[in-house]
């Protein structure tokens, strides 16, 4: 009862949408009705379309991520125990924080073409950098007691990674994760609309172009509600990745 | 529970804006260190460029790029593209600024304001919405007011959650001995709870600011024409790869600028408060 009185106002807003459509109070090209829009979803999924270029897209972004996450997860930790890569390595990451990624776009399209490889590099180079910077605050800050008594127990320098550091870093790295979701979210999107032969930005413009208003949003609100959701979805996995902390 | 979660995301897009040096006394070292690796980096593309590994066309020389903006800020093309791109991303973050102080407060002070807008700003901030970039088009069009609506769009989001939280989490101390001594609601709003909030209100504007600046770009790059994002775009597509190289350069120099212009600022603004004391 309290969520639907919480939602309630969401609830009222794709009601206001189906009454201004439906009374044509703008342009139906512009805003069609959200029925409409359901429909023009149903048909989608029904021809295959929305599920071969959502496929497309997740792979994208998943391949994209996981590479961030490994690379740049190991790369931070390893600047936060190592001092030269610290020293020399990290004014690199500090560079290229404030760069935004959406200019890599044009370059990565140079190197790779229009298919899978250059979005996925787009979005591993993107997405990089948050985990890099979330896995070095977070390993910097790990107890030396811990990392001494690893020592002494006789754990090299992989095993006190994996073991010590790691878990200690873990909540710094998961929150930089977070905000690489997003940003991978972003960066395939926009990728897609710019250069694109498939997925969901793809979709988008091409139902846009076609004038096919009705699926256009169907589209769009998909992937909202997939960044949605997935955010969501992953703040579970956090809260669960994280219990034993307390 | 999902205001919470807001505040959370805000916060992790907030942590990584200043990786901080661990010690004080070898900043002055760590800032040699950082200037030797990044020209290191740029003699490596060069020489890398120049051994012809690869071809010009992947990579070309960093002295012909530098040749290629020069060659642009010479005939002014440069700071027309530049001029443009910096307008539509500031005026669009003044307006989300403004937009989303104001909407904060009167959620801060209005119980139906916070109802509606409460699940609109928890769902809609962590949403792709660059998405509605072709709805936004469909609507206003490819001109400046187009573009300048999306930042909006996309920036407002982290100033309203982060003033909210901020105006929330004032002492209530302050506001009770601020109300005994006879300020009304306005007085309290505009004098201690927003300055109070201050420190957090300048945290979602440091993140709405990058989140203007890639927006743009990106709209410029979907919609083509003036700007530095259509100009990247239109070297793309003559293969023109010095171009694009120079546009990375150019908006790296613009993105760098525009997020230490903005810890300055901080840095200023905040003079008075406790963080800034700590800093130095």
């Amino acid at each position: 009862m309290q969520t639907a009185i919480r939602y309630l106002p969401l609830l009222l807003l794709a009601l206001g949408w189906e009454v201004t459509a439906r009374l044509h109070l703008v342009d139906s090209s512009a805003l069609p009705s959200l029925t409409s829009v359901g429909a023009a979803w149903v048909d989608l999924i029904r021809d295959g379309e929305l599920i071969d270029n959502g496929a497309a897209s997740i792979y994208r972004a998943a391949a994209g991520l996981a590479l961030a996450i490994v690379v740049g997860g190991g790369l931070g930790m390893a600047m936060a125990r190592v001092k030269l890569l610290d020293l020399f390595v990290n004014p690199l990451v500090e560079l290229f924080y404030p760069l935004p990624k959406s200019a890599l776009i044009p370059v990565t399209v140079l190197w790779l073409g229009f298919g899978n490889g250059s979005k996925i590099l787009l979005i591993f180079l993107g997405c990089m950098i948050p985990v890099t910077i979330g896995a070095y605050n977070g390993a910097r800050g790990s107890d030396h007691a811990l990392i001494w008594s690893a020592r002494s127990m006789g754990a090299g320098r992989l095993r006190m990674m994996w073991d010590v550091i790691m878990p200690s870093a873990l909540p710094e790295i998961l929150n930089g994760i977070r905000t690489a979701l997003a940003l991978a979210f972003i960066l395939l999107v926009s990728s897609e609309l710019i250069v694109s032969q498939s997925g969901f930005g793809y979709l988008i413009g091409y139902l846009g172009s076609t004038g096919a208003y009705e699926g256009m949003y169907a589209v769009v609100l998909t992937v909202a509600l997939l960044g949605f959701g997935a955010d969501r979805f992953y703040q579970l996995l956090m809260q669960r990745l994280l219990r034993w902390r307390e | 529970m999902a205001r919470v979660d807001d505040q959370a995301m805000l916060a992790a897009a907030a942590a990584d804006l200043a990786p901080e040096p661990a010690r004080r006394f070898d900043a002055a070292f760590r800032f040699g260190a950082g200037l030797f690796s990044i020209l290191l980096m740029l003699l490596a593309w060069e020489l890398f460029a120049r051994s012809g590994k690869v071809t010009p066309f992947m990579l070309p020389r960093f002295s012909v790029v530098l040749a290629y903006i020069y060659k642009d800020a010479t005939s002014g093309v440069l700071w027309i593209n530049l001029g443009l791109t910096l307008f539509r991303a500031l005026t669009g973050f003044v307006i989300a600024t403004i937009c989303g102080i104001a909407l904060a407060v009167a959620m801060a002070r209005s119980k139906i304001a916070r109802w509606f807008f409460d699940p609109v700003i928890s769902v809609g901030f962590p949403m792709p919405k660059i998405a509605f970039l072709p709805i936004i088009i469909l609507w206003l069009g490819v001109y400046d007011v187009s573009k300048i609506s999306m930042v909006v769009f996309d920036g407002i989001f982290p100033v309203v959650t982060a003033t909210l939280a901020g105006i929330t989490a004032v002492e209530k101390e302050l506001l009770w001995s601020a109300r005994n001594m006879g300020a009304n609601e306005r007085q309290i709003m505009w004098q201690i709870a927003l300055p109070a909030a201050a420190p957090q209100i300048i945290t979602g504007l440091q993140v709405a600011l990058p989140i203007s600046l890639i927006v743009t770009i990106i709209a410029e790059m979907v919609m083509g024409g003036y700007g530095l994002g259509g100009a990247m775009m239109g070297a793309s597509r003559f293969a023109n790869s010095p171009g694009v190289f120079a546009g990375i350069v150019e908006i790296a120099v613009v993105g760098y600028a525009l997020i230490k212009a903005m810890a300055f600022a901080r840095r200023r603004l905040l003079v008075w408060h406790q963080e800034t004391a700590d800093h130095n």
